[in-house]
């Protein structure tokens, strides 16, 4: 299994969730568990470029896939990635449990919806929970992802929302 | 003051660690701590007749399982934090239950093991044989006391408190008009988004005990945890981490883990870590709102109230450990922003066979707020009034403060309100809402609340001027996501004339700052905050005082500029805040720019000891704030809702808030608590409710049945604040922390009320529970 970018050994256990393998055997504890039943999105991951529950999956079968934590999408010293920017830019988290689901659920709405419309980021969200913010602040942090992604669909002009 | 931080939209400085997945909650602390899990009570009321956890301790990886007779403080009863003489029987649940349950989901063994697979395992394997017994789950039946959920409590009744302003029997019967109303509020359930969790390390080396805990009040389980294990408090360290939500059930303590996993981590001579899992979140953690209150209205043909008498019941679980503080703030707030000229309420607070109350946010108000409005909106309904004008006649005005209601506040004063401006934040809100959305079935709701916030008795802060320049704060209450090390670093910063950016605040460790209460009913900003002010302005004075000398000037014609201490106005006379901090120890040893620049000024002889009589080495102070009494923040909300006829779909259409919580430190956070708070309103006015079945059995115990709205159900909120500074405390502030879920409930209940034409009298609702009520119409 590759987690952001470095190849991993087989997770032991068979019956371990693909969270706790990230979480407690490889350190990478920026993927929250809020629920461990598939609802809060705490610990959204990308598995091959989309989002996916990781308390939902085995580790095993992450095997021979690519994924991807909070952790890889800007390295230590490195510039914030825009999601990320754009979280600290418009207010987008306070308490920051829910937030790494947060982000990756919407690095994976931009990549389907370069520059989502109201409803789209609404529903791009939708499968995350969070408890502070009342969404309002997230929703504003979307809008400003999409400003500050690199886009080619949007430098083309590509018109608000398409699918 | 010259302010400059203070009230400037300043982004949080905490964001990029959480940002980039570096944040550190208390399960993400590893060093190969031991795991556990709770063997839970699966009845609401049973005998325990006998507990075998030979089959667990012999499962591969179990190191430990404790029941309580395992314990030293097995037949210890859990404390009662606050007791109170009308709280005649508050009883409190052991840290494991050897004898009887009395909620589904009290602990009665404990696992410990190499991991939490192995524990969850070993977990099923002890026998516990239960004799059910009768339960009461409603506050209904438990003051009926159908069955009694602790033997020697006659009637299930914890506590009874009857409270009279003015003469209401006398003020009632001479009322041209009287309604009996009936109010219902079920229990709700805070679910922070992280879950609590305990992680403790004893070192025998240094007989010292550690301990991070996911708890709102890290000092206050020192001190017990002290206690407790018999050791002095300075060989015990508690932390607050990164904490992912608190919202009132985390200020609860102790919970058993919070003693077990200590207890377990010193006796097994290991790190041991607990987490909780959703589930056992669902019953174990304490819940709240659970209320039913009967009240009799006397008012005039204008639709001033003359009289209100509410005799209500609190749920308070099956223990009291958190005493009767939310009954208490309840019958302090139904009056809220009104003249109630004759007010009596009465309340009991009885058990029933289901997990302790404790407050969530908002505690004890949205009910109290409920009660109110719904009865002003019964007195709009039945004189053909407006709902606004109602209000209008009943405001306390501008001019009024402070105002005494003459009932109790859970300071022990009575409820005296500090400052505000009711009839404008009204007024306000009904210019933001606009005129109605055309179409059937849209409905206007409207509530109007004050909230006691900032209760003390203290918070203290220590401030210190490194010789970098830079500046460190802390102070012992935590933070669960309300920005702390943001706006205290800009209250410090504008004290020291520094850069926001060269503030570090500490919060929630007691190894930093090791005195004071915790997070919650919306007090840090009051508390912690003017705690901050004020040991930063000692630091300051320190730092004039000796940049006096060196300056050879008045201290009283020196201000902190720019990282400087300088003569007011002057460019050229004036030195580095660091070199100050240097210059404040006789002791030299620091590399670095201060040290350079204090060089310079080092040479001044001074007479006598290097250090003079009352002084201390270091730029630093420790400062603390007590208030005096609450100070009461307010609002009006306002909404317009559209329900579907058929399938009793919510659509708020527009949502407006008007807020003041006196000055605003930083409006950016404030906006966040607000519109956070609205969302944890909607969700427990429409979609979550705790569905307990007659058994006592939590039938809903998941996100997947316990319907937490996601952004698709939360519409966006506009908001307005103005400010009418708190005249208790020093920088004007007032809480906000709660502030946005009190009148969620009375303002979606009034809105459909409209909307469907049929009577709302309970909390929470659902498209089934208004299908239910179309029914009931029919």
């Amino acid at each position: 299994m590759k987690v952001n970018g470095i190849e991993y050994p087989s997770p032991g256990a068979s019956r371990r969730l693909l969270s706790d393998h990230l979480r407690h055997d490889l350190g990478l504890t920026g993927t929250h568990v809020g629920c461990e039943h598939g609802v809060c999105g705490c610990c959204t991951v990308l598995l091959d470029g989309a989002p996916v529950r990781s308390c939902l999956m085995l580790a095993v079968q992450a095997e021979g896939h690519d994924v991807m934590t909070i952790e890889g999408l800007a390295g230590d010293g490195q510039a914030l990635h825009p999601v990320q920017q754009a979280f600290h830019e418009c207010h987008g988290l306070q308490c920051g449990f829910c937030t790494p689901g947060f982000v990756m659920s919407v690095v994976g709405l931009l990549a389907q919806h370069p520059n989502p419309n109201v409803q789209e980021i609404d529903e791009g969200i939708a499968g995350n929970l969070c408890r502070c913010t009342g969404y309002a602040s997230i929703r504003r942090a979307v809008k400003r992802a999409a400003e500050l992604s690199p886009s080619p669909l949007r430098a083309e002009g590509r018109g608000e929302g398409g699918t | 003051m010259t302010t400059r931080w203070f009230g400037a939209p300043v982004q949080r400085v905490e964001d990029d660690r959480l940002l980039r997945g570096h944040g550190r909650f208390t399960d993400d602390i590893g060093e190969g701590a031991l795991e556990c899990c709770f063997v839970r009570s699966p009845y609401a009321h049973a005998r325990i007749r006998s507990i075998d956890t030979s089959a667990a301790r012999e499962m591969p990886g179990v190191v430990a399982v404790y029941t309580a007779a395992d314990l030293p403080f097995g037949g210890l009863d859990l404390p009662l934090l606050i007791p109170h003489p009308n709280l005649t029987h508050g009883r409190t649940q052991r840290c494991l239950a050897s004898e009887i349950v009395r909620y589904a989901g009290e602990a009665v063994a404990f696992v410990v093991a190499a991991d939490r697979y192995a524990a969850e395992d070993a977990a099923e394997l002890v026998a516990v044989d239960y004799d059910p017994l009768p339960v009461v789950v409603t506050p209904e039946a438990g003051a009926r006391a159908d069955h009694l959920v602790h033997d020697d409590v006659p009637g299930n009744v914890a506590a009874e408190m009857l409270q009279e302003v003015g003469d209401v029997d006398a003020a009632m019967r001479s009322a041209p008009r009287r309604k009996q109303l009936r109010f219902r509020y079920e229990r709700g359930a805070a679910s922070p988004m992280e879950g609590r969790a305990v992680w403790a390390r004893w070192s025998a080396a240094e007989h010292k005990l550690t301990v991070y805990d996911s708890t709102q009040s890290p000092t206050s389980i020192r001190g017990g945890l002290a206690v407790l294990f018999g050791l002095p408090e300075s060989n015990v360290e508690v932390i607050a981490p990164d904490v992912g939500g608190g919202f009132g059930p985390k200020i609860m303590l102790f919970y058993p883990d919070e003693l077990l996993v200590p207890f377990a981590a010193m006796q097994l001579g290991r790190p041991v870590k607990w987490t909780e899992d959703r589930q056992e979140h669902f019953t174990a953690v304490n819940q709240e709102r659970g209320q039913v209150h009967e009240v009799e209205v006397g008012f005039d043909d204008s639709g001033r109230v003359l009289a209100l008498s509410d005799d209500f019941v609190h749920d308070g679980g099956a223990y009291t450990p958190y005493g009767i503080i939310l009954p208490i703030i309840t019958a302090g707030q139904v009056p809220g922003p009104y003249r109630i000229p004759n007010y009596r309420v009465r309340f009991r607070d009885v058990y029933t066979n289901a997990t302790p109350t404790s407050p969530y946010r908002g505690a004890g108000r949205p009910h109290a707020c409920f009660v109110m409005e719904r009865t002003l909106d019964f007195i709009a309904s039945e004189l053909g009034l407006d709902r606004a004008e109602v209000r209008r006649r009943n405001l306390i005005q501008a001019d009024q403060f402070p105002y005494d209601v003459g009932v109790a506040w859970q300071d022990g004063n009575t409820v005296v309100y500090d400052s505000g401006d009711y009839p404008r934040l009204l007024e306000r809100a009904l210019e933001m809402l606009g005129p109605k959305p055309p179409g059937d079935h849209v409905g206007m709701g409207l509530g109007i609340y004050v909230e006691g916030t900032g209760v003390g008795p203290y918070e203290g802060a220590h401030v210190q001027v490194l010789v970098s320049g830079k500046v460190v704060a802390a102070t012992g209450i935590p933070s669960q996501g309300q920005a702390h090390a943001t706006v205290w670093a800009q209250v410090v910063a504008d004290e020291l004339g520094v850069d926001v950016k060269d503030v570090v605040v500490s919060s929630g460790d007691t190894r930093r700052f090791s005195w004071g209460v915790g997070t919650f009913a919306s007090r840090g900003a009051v508390t912690a905050g003017n705690a901050m002010h004020v040991a930063a302005r000692m630091v300051a004075t320190k730092a004039k005082q000796i940049a006096a000398e060196q300056l050879e000037a008045n201290p009283d014609d020196l201000e902190l500029v720019g990282g400087r201490v300088r003569v007011k106005g002057s460019t050229d006379r004036g030195i580095p805040l660091a070199a100050v901090a240097v210059l404040s120890n006789p002791v030299r040893y620091a590399f670095g720019g201060g040290t350079e620049a204090a060089t310079q000024f080092a040479s001044k002889p001074r007479s006598g000891p290097p250090l003079h009589g009352g002084e201390e080495p270091g730029l630093e102070a420790t400062g603390y704030y007590s208030p005096p009494g609450s100070t009461w923040a307010s609002g009006c909300h306002a909404a317009y809702v559209r329900v579907d006829p058929r399938t009793f779909r919510l659509e708020i259409l527009k949502y407006v808030v008007v807020h003041d919580c006196g000055r605003v430190i930083n409006p950016l956070v404030l906006q966040g608590q607000i519109e956070g708070g609205v969302a944890q309103g909607i969700g427990g006015a429409f979609y979550e409710r705790l569905a307990y079945d007659a058994d006592g059995q939590l039938r809903n115990a998941s996100f997947m049945e316990f319907l937490i709205p996601y952004a698709t159900e939360i519409p966006p909120i506009e908001i307005d604040h103005f400010e009418t500074p708190s005249p208790l405390n020093p920088l004007g502030v007032k809480g906000a922390g709660e502030a946005g879920v009190i009148p969620v409930g009375a303002v979606i209940a009034s809105a459909i009320e409209e909307a469907l034409g049929i009577p709302i009298a309970e909390m929470p609702l659902s498209p089934l529970k208004l299908f239910e009520l179309s029914m009931l119409k029919r």
